[in-house]
């Protein structure tokens, strides 16, 4: 038996089963139930250390049980697999504690960590997942554990951005569904590969794979929130911000993005793909969704939905390094999965203290109001600059590595898309600080602070961690272990043509 | 070796027909005495299991056994036949009959209690008659007798609707028997036989082979209530009470579907004559599909929501019609599949209409808009109905999508990509409809209503229904093997 077998299966059960506990605590048995939480995350954190250590030295970890005849149920932890467990993993521990202090007091909260720990789980499995048949049940159960979290507030909005969402994304999966199993029926394997798995079919077969390769594109561009597969994501963000943070900012984004690089790596294998001639309508649509979410969030007064559409924006950068299809690019593209979870993160949590101390939810309601949080507004305004490529927080690395990959592989016209969309990233971020520091609060301004903290010590400290971590991840971004560091590692390791 | 002969020694038993003898006897008892009808019910309900084990065993390694019951055999007397495929419909039966029987006892008042027990066992004792039968009249007898005992069920809940629903089922039923009776006379005047071994051996392909079949085929389709004969089956399933309309839509549907798989895979897929019956089936499964889906999608209630849904999962089952191998006889692998969504889906369907039942008790209605919070009030069914419908969607990682994913591989295979096309657009058709109600769970209705109290036992019945759907998809390795040989044994024993 592989040494693997183990620790993989406990890093899905050290969030699979504190959530299946948690659904069976009673509501007011909160210290049980906060204990379970930070277990759960804790152990699955020193578990994926355990295993960034292991890969880092050249162990593999695969688990493989028979699900199908000929097809199996395969977790493997390599490096691109530790890049987004480590990210999702971190993240959970983090959004944890943020939500314990935001969702202080509010009904249902077993119900809610239950699902949040299933979703974690979901995560976890789409990133380890060794084939696609995997990676199709846990994108699925993804779907289906973060629906109870979208209408979570039981309202009728609730409901009605629940029932889009998951008419988005089951749709989405639906379309996964059918290109996997075409693809199945002509390949009898499903098993990802480093140059893919699909090069010895012959050249009758160009038709059927190039119909496969947008079925499975367009099912997790639904969640990749590709355009014009998107619109789900801002109508999501009725759900609670602790949801609105890791799930829509990281988890369900991401799992869609990373998707993407599985399916155009290690299915299709880059070059085969750049043949078929689809990596370059696959570029375009990206640059299309980056150029078009940024205008989108121009427009929008709500800050969550503001941000919502800087995710749509932002995320489609993953694609588009992965669609450029040369190696210093897909750098750029696989460190933003990283970057951009980061410092997105970083503003949900802020939005969401925005939000709970003060009831701001809107963007012209923010005048002053850096005064009143100057924490909170610090870490959103260092999560700001990175979005918008400033240097030296994270964006800026992922933006430059994108630019040169772009460069390298004659794709010029990716630049301007760059430059064009960190314009309109300034032009929808700095008038947001401005408003909140250089504006004088409307009225009698802001409530004085409670207690000696701006905002409950949950609230605060998680949005200034991940917005330090930004800062951080480009400021040291050549230590060992750092994202850039790692991403390289993975080009080394996984992909061909990254010395 | 003292395990081989307690081995042998339980395969010498008489299992089937203890399967069949001790519900009637049950049956017989709980009527006669209405005080004892609770507890025979229930131990006979949980019995199955055990004895079905013991038939299992004695079936394993072999490619069917055969008894004559009272040492007369074919042609003469009445011949029982259990082969993998049989275990299958047995199997499902236990199972789901084991979940209501134990929700039925907490749902029923005394009053109707006392009905309920003898016509539950008598259905039960006709359903595992029929799955053992081995010649075409002890069929029709079987296939009669349940829908009687169906039919009384449906209207054990009384009322108008419930009266109507039964009248309508009764009719139907009593055509669909007629109308296979016919096929089966004619048969039996062109070959002199009813056995199906022997009918195996001397049908031939033919004009009078192929009205027979029609006639059957016609028969059992409207008693499976395949588009466009489901007419009858909305209202009956939707106002009969919950444990009924879980025992009708999980497993009395699925009675007549075996005989005609039975029929399809010993005798006729063999005359090469029937390709065109099966392209026909086909489609009335596919149109069955989308039909059904879109009414459940419109329905304002949970049990018509749920009934309709069952029209729809029905035609999933003929799909495999149409799919032949190379050599032109039934395809097997998608045969597999479709056995597989017969015990996924009864396993579900029976889980949501108990779930409904649920809903209904607690709030006094099932109108879907009017649901008022009760993924807080009654969360264990809440979570028995989601599960379900996640796996009736095929959506993993449930039984039902294993099912799916199976037939889709077989129709793909194939290059049926209106099959494909169909299967795939039910799959969201049916997301659709069943996170509809879901979302309704969670919302406060408009005005507040007085709400019963559900005792727990009907809650974690229904739950437990949905788990096993659940579990049929974590592990599906472990029974496949056994599906494989339900469709290869009857194709073998066909060819022969």
């Amino acid at each position: 038996m592989n040494p693997g077998n183990g620790i993989l299966l406990s890093v899905l059960a050290s969030s699979l089963l504190p959530g299946l506990v948690i659904f069976a605590i009673a509501e007011h048995r909160i210290a049980l139930r906060t204990t379970l939480n930070l277990l759960g995350a804790v152990v699955k954190l020193v578990l994926v250390g355990w295993m960034l250590w292991g890969v880092a030295h050249g162990q593999a970890y695969e688990l493989r049980l028979a699900l199908l005849p000929g097809l199996d149920f395969v977790l493997r932890a390599g490096p691109l697999a530790l890049l987004f467990v480590t990210l999702s993993s971190v993240l959970w521990l983090l959004t944890t504690l943020y939500a314990i202090g935001y969702l202080e007091g509010s009904p249902h909260r077993s119900r809610f960590f239950g699902f949040f720990s299933l979703c974690v789980t979901a995560t976890v499995g789409v990133a380890l997942a060794g084939n696609l048949l995997t990676f199709l049940l846990f994108y699925e159960l993804l779907t289906l554990s973060t629906y109870p979290l979208v209408v979570h507030r039981a309202t009728e909005a609730a409901r009605r951005a629940g029932q889009s969402y998951l008419v988005y994304t089951l749709s989405g999966g639906v379309l996964l569904l059918a290109g996997t199993v075409w693809l199945y029926s002509l390949t009898g394997t499903l098993e990802f590969r480093a140059t893919g798995f699909v090069q010895d079919l012959d050249a009758s077969h160009h038709g059927a794979l190039i119909a496969i390769f947008w079925l499975l594109i367009a099912g997790v561009g639904v969640k990749a929130a590709l355009f014009p597969l998107h619109g789900w994501l801002p109508q999501a963000m009725v759900a609670p911000a602790p949801v609105s943070a890791l799930l829509h900012a990281v988890a369900v984004v991401k799992a869609g993005a990373f998707g993407i690089v599985r399916i155009v790596y290690e299915v299709f294998g880059v070059e085969q793909a750049a043949d078929l001639g689809v990596t370059l309508p696959l570029a375009g649509l990206a640059a299309f969704t980056i150029l078009y979410g940024s205008l989108r969030a121009l427009y929008q007064d709500d800050l969550k939905r503001r941000l919502a559409f800087s995710t749509v924006s932002q995320v489609s950068y993953i694609a588009l390094g992965v669609a450029i299809a040369g190696p210093i690019a897909t750098i750029g593209g696989l460190v933003h999965l990283v970057h951009q979870g980061l410092m997105k993160i970083t503003l949900f949590f802020c939005a969401g203290n925005l939000a709970e101390t003060l009831h701001i939810h809107r963007i012209s309601e923010m005048d002053g109001v850096g005064r009143r949080l100057p924490w909170t507004m610090g870490a959103f305004t260092l999560a700001a600059f990175g979005m918008i490529g400033l240097p030296p927080v994270a964006g800026f690395v992922s933006k430059w590595y994108l630019g040169l990959g772009a460069m390298e592989a004659g794709q010029d016209w990716v630049v301007l898309v760059l430059a064009g969309s960190s314009l309109l990233n300034a032009a929808y971020f700095l008038p947001i600080l401005h408003r909140a520091w250089f504006r004088a609060p409307a009225g009698d301004g802001f409530a004085a602070a409670g207690g000696r903290h701006e905002t409950g010590w949950l609230l605060l400290w998680p949005p200034v961690i991940t917005a330090a971590m930004s800062l951080g991840a480009g400021m040291l971004a050549f230590i060992p272990f750092s994202p850039l560091e790692w991403v390289q590692f993975i080009g080394r390791r996984e992909f061909i043509g990254y010395e | 070796m003292p395990e081989g002969v307690s081995l042998s020694a339980l395969a010498a038993l008489p299992w089937d027909a203890v399967l069949i003898l001790l519900p009637l006897t049950g049956a017989v008892a709980a009527g006669l005495w209405p005080r004892s009808a609770r507890p025979i019910g229930l131990l006979v309900s949980a019995g199955g299991i055990p004895i079905l084990v013991g038939l299992g065993t004695a079936v394993a390694g072999t490619d069917g056994l055969h008894h004559a019951v009272g040492g007369w055999g074919a042609p003469l007397g009445i011949e029982l036949r259990a082969d993998a495929l049989s275990l299958v419909f047995l199997a499902t039966t236990a199972l789901v009959g084991l979940g209501v029987a134990l929700y039925a006892d907490s749902y029923f008042e005394p009053t109707l209690a006392r009905w309920f027990w003898p016509l539950w066992l008598f259905l039960l004792g006709a359903l595992n008659a029929l799955f053992l039968s081995a010649d075409l009249f002890n069929l029709y007898v079987t296939l009669e007798l349940m829908g009687l005992a169906a039919v009384a069920l449906t209207a054990l809940g009384g009322g108008r609707a419930a009266l109507t629903g039964a009248m309508r089922y009764l009719l139907a039923t009593l055509l669909g028997s007629l109308v296979y009776l016919l096929g089966v006379a004619l048969l039996y005047h062109a070959t002199g036989t009813l056995d199906f071994g022997l009918l195996g051996q001397r049908l031939e392909a033919g004009p009078a082979s192929r009205t027979a079949l029609g006639l059957m085929g016609a028969g059992l389709a409207l008693k499976t209530a395949l588009f466009p004969f489901h007419f009858w089956l909305p209202p009956a399933h939707a106002s009969a009470p919950a444990p009924v309309s879980a025992l009708l839509s999980a497993l009395v549907v699925k009675a007549s579907f075996y005989i005609l798989v039975r029929l399809w895979l010993e005798l006729f897929a063999p005359l090469a004559a029937t390709a065109a019956t099966g392209q026909v089936l086909g489609l009335l499964g596919m149109a069955a599909i989308l039909w059904g889906s879109w009414q459940a999608l419109r329905q304002p209630r949970v049990k018509l929501l749920v009934a309709y849904s069952t029209v729809a999962q029905i035609g999933y089952l003929f799909l495999a019609f149409p799919l032949l191998s190379a050599a032109g006889l039934p395809d097997a692998a998608a045969w597999r599949a479709v056995l597989w969504l017969v015990l996924a889906h009864a396993l579900a369907k029976a889980a949501m209409f108990l779930a409904a039942g649920n809903l209904l008790r607690f709030g006094g209605h099932d109108r879907i808009t009017d649901l008022d919070c009760v993924a807080q009030r009654l969360p264990l069914t809440v979570a028995a109905f989601a599960l379900a419908g996640v796996s009736i969607a095929g959506l993993p990682p449930t039984g039902g999508f294993i099912g799916k994913w199976l037939l889709l591989e077989a129709a793909l295979l194939q290059g049926r990509w209106d099959l494909v096309t169909v299967m795939l657009l039910g799959g969201l058709l049916a997301a659709g409809y069943v996170f509809k109600v879901v979302g309704h769970f969670f919302t406060p209705a408009a005005t507040r209503h007085e709400a019963q109290r559900v005792p727990a036992r009907m809650e974690w019945t229904a739950l437990g229904l949905a788990v096993l759907a659940l579990l049929l998809g974590l592990a599906p390795g472990i029974l496949l093997p056994w599906f494989d040989s339900a469709v290869v044994m009857p194709m073998a024993g066909a060819r022969q």
